[in-house]
């Protein structure tokens, strides 16, 4: 049985002007982790908001937990856990506090699940008298998926969990929501590091409202239909700045200490091209892509398609 | 020889018995992208807050766009732009008002004023949204526009504080343009992020761990000292020493 299907779901905005959701469907299996990647307005959290019965879409149906999210929204509200966009525990009241709070809300005692957060709690125990509003971006991030787990729901909503968290706590958090997967805990995750989208199982592209994509990320990856080349010079903005302008480019971006290159021209005539504009010390070599390459090719499709911009 | 616009030596600060920054030492050079990391917790916001002469320090000195971080925070404000983690645009004003808004606070003359209102308006692209209010902006176009407001004055250093934080990828780079267009005309960048792959496209980064700096060098020197291939295993490296939780 799927834990979270979705069909042609529909959903506007301000009197049906604002389109915030497109026809999606797609399915989460029992167990699986799946990333919801997109960037900001792309309709994301409108879907989390559907999928826990806080919003009610237009069109389509949609369950969770084989439990209709219109009809049956009761139901669903004790079988998910809920991490939203924004920080939504109470700032004034301590750890212990929320956590006590949150379990009492559905039922339940910390003791009752400990097993369940126990790996969160232990590094949150030394600050359990702390308020949650003076902790730092790393610790409300567990503190507020303690408060999601604590009456041990089936399915887990984690609306980007990891912005503003520094690499080693987001590398924590992953390994915890991996032990989670093992207990046969749904996830529907949005996130916009890239890096989070290959340790999902499958991941879904989002972009205005509709879903292009679905994949496991390796097959991501080799959907790319371009050959991708690393470059670098002594003068990497130069470098940037060249490409941009030579007329054999599909694209050129930044990426870490090197640009990442896509070309309409032979390879030779690009580096005779680099050479030409007399940069020293040129690196220059194909490359296999990452999620990330995948997902500006297809942001910058689309900003090319509405020719958006000003003049 | 290179002009120094930020220089600490064993600047502190401490809240009651703990000690947020802890004797940091540093300069920043006028145009450079200075790229200023750390773990959650580590002590950056406080630093960057002291430099900005929004937070008196307990003990050091520094100096900032030619000003002390003691005496002359007024003079600081003035010489500087500082873009939060907190997003500092108002929301329930249109793009054009905020600019002006902006722009008048920094003393700009009417003249001034317009002329930058109209460049911005279509170096951002953002003719058509000119009269939209603020709030009504995706997240990515908000933070542009927060950057560009931050150096309506054009001040000799921006302290940009997690500026990308959420963006996605391909606004992520746009962002980078700005910052990249920026220093190209002498603007000092001093800027914290959390995408480590942005740190490649700093001039020099400091890593803070406990409030300390632990390390600071380009990014091709910190990978070689470290002996790894990538930003990520440099921060991997330093963060796990730390003994301060991220509390």
């Amino acid at each position: 049985m799927n834990a979270i299907t979705l069909s042609n779901i529909t959903k506007t905005y301000n009197r049906k002007t604002v389109l915030a959701v497109d026809d999606v469907s797609f399915e989460v299996g029992k167990g699986e982790i799946f990333g919801l990647i997109g960037p900001d307005g792309a309709g994301k959290s409108t879907l989390f908001r559907l999928l826990t019965t806080l919003l009610i879409a237009d069109k389509g149906t949609a369950t969770v937990a084989g439990h209709d999210v219109v009809k049956d929204f009761k139901e669903i509200r004790g079988l998910v856990g809920y991490m939203p966009g924004r920080f939504s525990l109470y700032q004034d009241l301590t750890v212990e506090e929320n956590l006590n709070f949150f379990a009492t809300v559905f039922n339940t005692t910390i003791k009752e699940n400990y097993e369940l957060i126990k790996d969160i709690y232990v590094q949150l125990e030394p600050f359990k008298n702390r308020r949650a509003g003076k902790l730092s971006g790393g610790m409300k991030q567990k503190l507020a998926l303690c408060c999601a787990l604590v009456h041990k729901p089936e399915v887990l909503f984690l609306d980007e969990p990891t912005t503003g968290v520094d690499v080693v706590s987001r590398k924590e958090f992953w390994e915890m929501l991996h032990r989670l997967k093992l207990l046969g805990i749904t996830i529907l995750v949005s996130t916009s590091y890239m890096d989070e989208a290959t340790r999902c199982d499958r991941i879904g592209l989002i972009l205005g409202g509709r879903l292009l994509s679905i994949n496991t990320p390796e097959d991501t990856i080799k959907a790319y239909p371009e050959k991708l080349y690393a470059a670098k010079s002594d003068g990497i903005y130069a470098l940037l700045k060249d490409l941009r302008s030579f007329e054999g480019i599909l694209s050129c971006y930044a990426f870490g200490e090197f640009l990442h290159v896509s070309l309409k021209c032979a390879e030779q005539e690009a580096l005779s091209y680099i050479q030409s504009k007399g940069h020293t010390h040129v690196e220059f070599k194909q490359i296999t892509p990452t999620v990330e390459d995948c997902f500006i090719r297809l942001l910058n499709q689309k900003n090319e398609g509405n020719g958006h911009k000003d003049e | 020889m290179k002009e120094t616009v930020i220089k600490t030596n064993k600047l502190t600060k401490r809240f009651g018995d703990f000690v947020a920054v802890d004797e940091i030492s540093f300069e920043v050079h006028r145009g450079e992208i200075f790229g200023f990391l750390g773990a959650n917790g580590a002590g950056k916001t406080t630093a960057m807050r002291m430099l900005c002469g929004l937070s008196i320090p307990t003990s050091g000195e520094a100096n900032v766009a030619g000003f002390d971080v003691f005496r002359e925070t007024e003079e600081i404000k003035k010489n500087i732009g500082y873009m939060s983690q907190k997003f500092s645009l108002y929301e329930d004003l249109t793009v054009l008002e905020n600019i002006e808004f902006y722009a008048g606070i920094y003393g700009l003359t009417d003249k001034e004023i317009k002329d930058k209102s109209d460049e911005l308006i279509s170096k951002l692209g953002l003719r058509n949204e000119a009269k939209k209010l603020v709030g009504s902006l995706p997240l990515g176009w908000k933070q542009k526009l927060s950057f560009s407001v931050a150096i309506v004055h054009q001040p000799k250093i921006v302290f940009l504080d997690e500026p990308t934080g959420g963006v996605d990828p391909s606004m992520r780079r746009q962002f980078w343009d700005l910052i990249y267009d920026a220093a190209d005309k002498g603007i000092t960048i001093f800027v914290t992020t959390h995408y480590l792959d942005e740190a490649e496209y700093c001039n020099r980064v400091s890593i803070m761990v406990d409030g300390r700096i632990d390390a600071l060098d380009t990014p091709a020197g910190l990978r070689k000292q470290f002996g790894v291939g990538t930003m990520d295993e440099v921060f991997y490296k330093l963060a796990r020493q730390a003994k301060r939780s991220a509390d």
